[in-house]
């Protein structure tokens, strides 16, 4: 085995673990707010990148696509927040958790109802076509466009939450709501916002698959899975974690890949299963 | 028990029965003739998976074979007889579609199975009708479903086999030298496809220079692209299915794969390349029991192009979905034949039926019940050749149906 194609594989992985940061992201920031398990993340994705592609239709580009949906959906997200989960606060974790397993079911109907069951072509941006030599080996541009595009959103996520006023207002809103409506802060339109953007992170991921994945009303359930499999691994609730672990699971799948190719996929469960039995908190989780 | 079971499920018998109880006066006369009626209907159940990943080519395969019933309906039936349909979603998974299969055959009394759209659930299908000594046509690719432990007298195969589709690509496309690396599907397809190149591979003398199983369902092939690239291949080579088949493409392009090496397939997909688009998948070489294109060098599929775009609102049928309508015809041919649904008369008669509803001239073999039929290599269109929106492909080979594609009865196990 030479060098090169190690670290084309090592590179590989990354690209991969950057695409799995932004769909855990949403989950994971949802579940540390606000303590709801979104179940219609995947399916949020889904309509993302439906909600991409036909803005893009009617607009001509792939950017408008890129820039109006994850809003559009963010904000419709804000409508299931407001309506479907707030009526569901300070009652167990499951109701939420069943609220939104039906609702991604609704997701999914819907779009079959309105856009067909069967595939659409998402092509992919005429300015991000093509490879680039990297030196070990090609790489196609969009994939290290998407690369960019994650690291740029982490670092806006982290300054939002470590460096601003409102960021500070929601990290104290995790560790104790009571204690923040004392002080007189309206911490139920924190928890609307912050669904929101958890919601907008997941359809931002959904239009940059599209291109690299055909997009179907099926697209969001493996999404989930993954989503799922790198915030436990990562720690409920931790966005360093989320991060961590995504780059983790990136790598170590496309390692997979290189020995086992057939294994690619179970090697995340397998990870998973490792790390809850030595941390069942997750790498970087709080015990409850 | 199984009465009233019948009587929920096929409520418009019940309530017809009902209605003419009412009518004759509860006299008894009336209805010994409406309960025969009801019993007089051919059914034929068809399960297939409606959800899915292979869902698009599910439904083509549905609209193919209510046409076929449609057809023989409006002509009178069979004897007289009304033909029904059955479909059930087998949801792509063995021990559904074992169980569906069970409740057709306990529950609804079907006389015969049509259908299933994947190697490995058919042959869960196979298991069952088998057992219960009912016919079933299985209208999706496997070799296995011919070979002797598998096969049994009712068990009739009337798809391509990944043995015949996968030579006829290899002949059509690789030469003496060729260097060809597979990506392939892990399971009973992919690794059918994979020994079928493999196969035609040692005849023509192309090397095998890498081969990468994949997980069934991925939906990023990203990490196997950097080691594809470092086997220099001439041919890539993708033996898998249904959203398999698009993404893996897709990305094998994104990768600047087609630069280097030419990509086939066993089965080029209708609906993955209307899914991808005509830029990924041009150039893109694979194998097909049908293409509509046919319609201008044969009257049988120019027919059937019609009816099925007449049914749906000018739609054209696609490649698996034809075989719901192959499938489905040579059956209820056979019954006509046979005068009626007894099970050994309509086995005599599939085994000895010749006939062209759609691609040319098909017939049964009979050790096998293998349908020996022509294989079409498709290649799909530049976009700038596109003459409208649904010419996708040009046909650059069709081998002629031949027993001498298939292998030999006693390679399968057959007494010589």
């Amino acid at each position: 085995m030479d060098t090169e194609l190690i670290l084309m594989q090592l590179f590989s992985g990354v690209a991969l673990g950057a695409i799995l940061v932004l769909t855990a992201l949403g989950l994971s920031i949802i579940f540390g707010m606000l303590g709801v398990v979104n179940f219609a993340h995947g399916a949020l994705f889904m309509v993302g990148a439906y909600a991409g592609l036909w803005v893009a239709s009617l607009t001509g580009s792939f950017w408008w696509g890129l820039l109006v949906a994850p809003v559009m959906i963010g904000l419709f997200g804000m409508l299931i927040e407001y309506f479907l989960i707030r009526p569901l606060y300070g009652r167990s974790i499951d109701d939420p958790l069943l609220l939104t397993f039906g609702l991604s079911y609704v997701l999914v109907e819907g779009v079959r109802i309105v856009f067909g069951t069967d595939g659409i072509p998402f092509p992919t941006p005429p300015a991000l076509t093509g490879v680039l030599d990297l030196g070990v080996g090609f790489f196609p541009i969009y994939r290290i466009f998407v690369v960019g595009v994650v690291f740029v959103v982490v670092l806006l996520l982290w300054l939002g939450l470590e460096k601003t006023r409102f960021g500070l207002i929601v990290r104290a809103g995790a560790r104790d709501p009571t204690m923040m409506r004392v002080l007189g802060v309206d911490i139920s339109k924190v928890w609307l916002l912050v669904f929101g953007l958890g919601v907008g992170l997941a359809s931002l991921g959904g239009v940059l698959s599209g291109p690299m994945r055909s997009v179907n009303p099926e697209m969001g359930s493996l999404v989930l899975a993954e989503a799922f499999v790198v915030t436990v691994i990562g720690g409920l609730g931790s966005l360093l974690g989320s991060i961590i672990a995504g780059l983790a699971v990136g790598i170590v799948i496309s390692m997979t890949a290189l020995f086992a190719p057939e294994m690619a996929t179970i090697v995340m469960f397998a990870l998973m299963a490792l790390v809850l039995l030595v941390r069942p908190q997750g790498l970087f989780g709080k015990l409850a | 028990m199984t009465d009233g079971i019948r009587n929920i499920t096929r409520t418009n018998i019940s309530r017809r029965r009902a209605l003419a109880g009412l009518g004759a006066g509860a006299s008894l006369v009336a209805m010994p003739w409406i309960a025969r009626a009801a019993d007089d209907t051919i059914r034929i159940g068809f399960p297939t998976p409606l959800t899915g990943p292979f869902a698009a080519e599910a439904k083509d395969q549905v609209k193919s074979a209510e046409l076929a019933v449609k057809q023989f309906n409006d002509k009178g039936g069979i004897n007289g007889r009304k033909i029904e349909l059955l479909v059930r979603d087998d949801k792509l998974n063995g021990g559904e579609a074992a169980t569906r299969t069970l409740e057709l055959i306990e529950k609804d009394k079907v006389h015969a199975v049509v259908g299933s759209l994947s190697s490995a659930v058919q042959l869960a299908v196979n298991e069952v009708t088998r057992a219960r000594g009912i016919i079933y046509v299985s209208i999706s690719q496997s070799d296995t479903i011919n070979e002797v432990k598998d096969f049994s007298k009712y068990t009739f195969h009337e798809a391509l086999n990944p043995h015949m589709t996968a030579g006829a690509v290899a002949r059509y496309s690789f030469k003496k030298g060729s260097k060809v690396a597979h990506l392939v599907a892990d399971y009973a397809y992919g690794h059918e496809m994979l020994r079928g190149f493999k196969r035609a591979q040692a005849e023509i003398g192309a090397e095998t220079v890498g081969e990468i199983l994949h997980p069934f369902g991925a939906a990023d092939y990203s990490t196997f692209m950097p080691r594809l690239r470092s086997m220099r291949p001439d041919f890539l080579c993708i033996s898998n299915f249904g959203r398999d088949q698009a993404n893996s493409i897709k990305q094998a392009v994104d990768f600047g794969l087609k630069q280097q090496a030419k990509i086939v397939v066993p089965v080029i997909l209708h609906n993955q390349r209307l899914a991808v688009g005509p830029e990924v998948f041009e150039g893109v070489v694979g194998g097909a029991n049908y293409y509509w294109g046919l319609e201008s060098q044969l009257p049988s599929a120019k027919a059937f192009n019609d009816a099925y775009r007449a049914a749906n609102g000018g739609a054209i049928p696609t490649d698996y979905g034809a075989y719901g309508y192959t499938g489905l015809s040579s059956l209820l041919m056979a019954m006509q034949v046979a005068g009626g649904t007894d099970t050994d008369k309509v086995i005599a008669a599939l085994e000895v039926l010749k006939y062209d509803v759609a691609k040319g001239p098909q017939s049964y073999r009979k050790c096998d019940h293998q349908s020996v039929q022509s294989v079409l290599v498709l290649e799909s269109q530049k976009k700038a050749d596109m003459k409208g929106d649904a010419d996708l492909f040009k046909v650059v080979a069709n081998e002629a149906a031949s027993e001498k594609v298939l292998r030999g009865c006693t390679e399968l196990g057959f007494p010589a």
